[in-house]
């Protein structure tokens, strides 16, 4: 297993490296700069920033100059900030982001599995239905529109939380960005629990479990939970990249900080050092998650196991 | 007996507690975005300003309607010939950690603007100081060649290359603040880490979360200390603007910087008095290409700009009450009076209309060779509306619009390399002098996206700057400003005003064209 997982890690160094490399010389051909803006700076001040970034050398030597900071370690500056390069403003960001992602992830499990065991026990029953039709609530509106609707009901009118913020890092700072980035996955888990749920219930060694007299909880408990996990574990791979990534839309609706906006954000300031650096950074989380995933999968199911 | 005095002790305690919270009178601001730097010479944006101008103190300072008045210095001299400033600095000022500012700090600090390869975005806007561009563009090496030198700890001398009535202005500036040289010499790139930095301002960073807020606390070594009622502010990073109107109904926020037009009768029905709108000092209008295409024909530009029906802008697609722009130099600019106006301002926009019909007659377009024009913005709803209204009042001269889009970076890019018939840009003035609007239509100057080109013109304008008589300068200025709207080298569309919402537990807030806002001048009831 271990030698299983190093070799996985290998072999995304040049998977890695192909990416950076892409990433680096596309950047250079969108046009507009790092330095264009309202106000068009003279030139001699632009020549003045050039040679301050290096951005005056031949594109490849800049290339080289990247790599080899890479290997260091170093990710280099970001254009938009002076104070804080692009490693520490990942790591600055990485604590919020995480928090809020496990959290919404946690939730969205805990919601989705539970509604999904439920509208699978209750199917084509009125639990079924009532749930179904409220997590599709989730599944359909986009995060942009609850958001704003959540912090109109429990911010303003109700007065129960803050409309936004990180305060403290107290709970009910987080309880709606958690929400708003959990629900559409709460929904997706569902559904798809309830799918698989259904199909293994169905199978023969429910049927002799149910047969030798056990009752429904524990029959869903000790037997039917795990073989029905298998879907929903191969879409948590992918839901936990995309909450732990962070999100513009729940960092800028609810001024949080984190790195969910970098990516954007540098994108569309030509912030070169960033947007590599988000890139790379989105890659090894992603690696390393799928992995994970390939793990629990093992675990689960014996199959995967022994071949 | 005991049990009292310990209840009496936990209520007084309670008590005292609750008096150091109202004591402690702090102010939420919504700014915007992340500053790039603390440093005053990184910055380049209004919400930098905002922390800068509170943290740091120039020679001079502004009140609170932005009138210049002395800061670090407390009195200074101007020569004869209004090349040589000498400014004595105020006894007792101090960074804060508690070492004197002296006058070496302001040499330090603009001998670093102009130094090559520290690379300040801005150095530009100091270039009237004796061999600033020069130093700045490399071609002095020596940076003692600089006109700031330092006659003692407390007199600072400043000569410029030509005589500059602005120049008191342009002190304000956050390019012009003094360094604390023996921190940044100390501590290289660091010293504006928080917790290394020292300002010399009314407050002090004391905390910054990127992408979340900065925190100021109170200077207790700035001189006018005794006088500050607000104890500290936070600067909350926030994008989205309607999430910024519901954390303020929410009193999350005491000052939203900004707000969305389509907010504001809501706003003046439901939170009345809280809204302010007030002109400021720039300028939104359309670039248009008079050196090729069709627009290179006065008459073509002339009729676009006389068929756009300003008076609509601003209270009707916009919202806000823009004033519509007929000049170049925004209303109520300093040093100037009256700006120049188009001579077909006042009539009715019918007789505009048929006016520019005739100029495009006479141009050689019609209906049967109908004027096609690409008109490109940065994609934004209200560049949107405004685009799309005025490719409609375009289009009973036979005019087609072709409507382009394009992210901030990729149209400034376009405008930049000339590609572009007509184009949207704005401009917010650096310092209250009209030198700072009409800059933009002289020969090879970088905004200059229409490349306009006037040799009349250009000469107004030089002979206005080395006029030392502020009446003569704005009379010169004035003949240019005519040249320039006769001949439409741009077309001016709306002056900016600043919208800001305030708390009605806020006072002090003063409405002014640069939509500048010291916290020290303001105050809180909790």
């Amino acid at each position: 297993m271990l030698s299983y997982a190093f070799r996985r890690l290998l072999s995304t160094i040049p998977v890695l490296w192909i990416a950076v490399t892409a990433c680096f010389f596309v950047l250079r051909l969108a046009p507009g700069g790092p330095f264009d803006g309202e106000r068009s700076l003279p030139p001699a001040i632009l020549q003045n920033l050039a040679a301050h970034y290096n951005l005056d050398k031949p594109l490849i030597q800049q290339y080289f100059y990247y790599v080899g900071d890479l290997l260091r370690g170093d990710l280099g500056p970001s254009f938009s900030s002076e104070d804080f390069n692009v490693a520490q403003q990942i790591m600055i960001g990485l604590p919020y982001t995480f928090t809020l992602g496990m959290t919404a992830f946690a939730l969205a499990i805990i919601i989705g599995v539970a509604v999904g065991c439920l509208g699978a026990l209750y199917q084509n029953k009125m639990p079924d239905y009532v749930l179904g039709a409220m997590i599709l609530v989730g599944v359909v509106f986009p995060n942009f529109l609850i958001a704003p609707i959540l912090q109109l009901v429990f911010g303003i009118q109700l007065a129960w939380l803050p409309v936004g913020g990180w305060g403290d890092g107290s709970l009910k700072f987080l309880v709606l960005p958690v929400v708003v980035m959990a629900l559409p996955h709460a929904g997706r888990i569902s559904r798809i629990t309830r799918g698989s749920m259904i199909e293994v219930m169905n199978q023969n060694f429910i049927r002799t479990a149910k047969a030798k007299g056990i009752g429904p909880r524990l029959t869903v408990m000790r037997h039917a939970l795990k073989p029905a996990m298998m879907p929903v574990v191969s879409y948590l791979g992918p839901a936990a990249s995309y909450l732990l990534t962070g999100s513009l839309v729940v960092e800028s609706i609810f001024g949080l900080p984190g790195i969910g906006r970098y990516f954007i954000n540098a994108a569309l300031n030509r912030d070169y050092g960033m947007v590599l650096g988000t890139v790379i950074f989105y890659m090894v989380l992603i690696v390393f998650l799928n992995l994970i995933v390939d793990i629990a999968y093992a675990w689960l199911d014996p199959k995967v196991r022994n071949r | 007996m005991y049990h009292f005095s310990k209840k009496f002790l936990a209520t007084a305690m309670f008590g005292a507690l609750l008096a150091c919270s109202a004591q402690a009178a702090t102010i939420n601001i919504h700014n915007g975005g992340d500053p790039q730097s603390l440093d005053p010479q990184k910055l380049s944006g209004d919400w930098e300003n905002r922390i800068a101008g509170d943290i740091f103190e120039g020679l001079v300072t502004e009140d609170a309607k932005v009138n210049p008045i002395p800061g670090q210095a407390e009195s200074w001299t101007i020569s004869d010939d209004g090349l040589v400033y000498t400014f004595k600095l105020r006894d007792g000022i101090k960074w804060s950690d508690g070492k004197p500012v002296t006058a070496g700090d302001f040499v330090f600090a603009f001998q670093r603007l102009m130094d090559p390869k520290a690379a300040a975005d801005y150095a530009y806007l100091q270039y009237t100081i004796k061999n600033a561009e020069k130093i700045n563009k490399g071609e002095i090496a020596d940076a003692s060649q600089l006109g700031v030198k330092a006659i003692d700890d407390k007199t600072l001398e400043i000569t410029l290359e030509n005589p500059t009535p602005y120049f008191i202005n342009a002190l304000m500036h956050y390019t012009a603040y003094p360094l604390p040289k023996h921190v940044v010499e100390a501590k290289g790139a660091d010293w504006v880490k928080i917790g290394t930095i020292v300002t010399n301002g009314p407050y002090k960073p004391v905390e910054w979360v990127p992408g979340s807020h900065v925190t100021t606390t109170k200077n207790d070594q700035y001189y006018g200390a005794a006088d500050i009622k607000i104890d500290g502010a936070k600067f909350f990073v926030l994008e989205d603007q309607e999430a910024a109107l519901k954390r303020y109904r929410a009193g999350e926020f005491d000052i939203l910087t900004d707000f969305p037009t389509d907010q504001y009768e809501w706003m003046k029905k439901n939170l009345p008095g809280q809204a302010h709108v007030a002109p400021f000092s720039g300028l939104y209008y359309y670039v248009i290409n008079s050196q090729k295409g069709p627009t290179a024909d006065k008459r073509v530009r002339q009729a676009l700009s006389m068929a756009i029906n300003r008076e609509v802008i601003g209270p009707q697609i916009l919202g806000t009450g823009e004033l519509p722009a007929y000049s170049w130099v925004p209303p109520g600019t300093a040093n100037y009076g009256e700006p120049a106006y188009v001579s077909w301002k006042d009539e009715p926009y019918k007789q505009k209309v048929e006016e520019a019909k005739k100029l495009l007659t006479e141009a050689g377009f019609g209906p049967d060779k109908p004027l096609s024009l690409e008109l490109k913005y940065n994609t934004n709803d209200n560049h949107k509306r405004i685009a799309v209204a005025i490719a409609a009042m375009w289009k009973p001269l036979g005019v087609n619009v072709q409507l382009v889009n394009a992210e901030t970076k990729v149209h400034y890019d376009q405008l930049q390399r000339g590609d572009v018939q007509v184009g949207r840009a704005g401009w917010l003035a650096d310092y209250n002098d009209p030198d700072n609007f009409l800059n933009l239509l002289m020969t090879g100057v970088p905004n200059n996206y229409g490349r306009w080109t006037n040799a009349e013109y250009d000469k107004l304008i030089r002979d206005g700057n080395a006029n030392k008589d502020l009446k003569k300068r704005a009379e010169l200025f004035k003949q240019a400003e005519q040249i320039a709207l006769d001949d439409s080298a741009a077309l001016p569309i709306y002056y900016y005003v600043s919208k800001n919402v305030v708390s009605p537990k806020i006072s002090g807030f003063e409405d002014n064209v640069q939509d500048t806002h010291r916290t020290r001048w303001l105050s809180i009831k909790e």
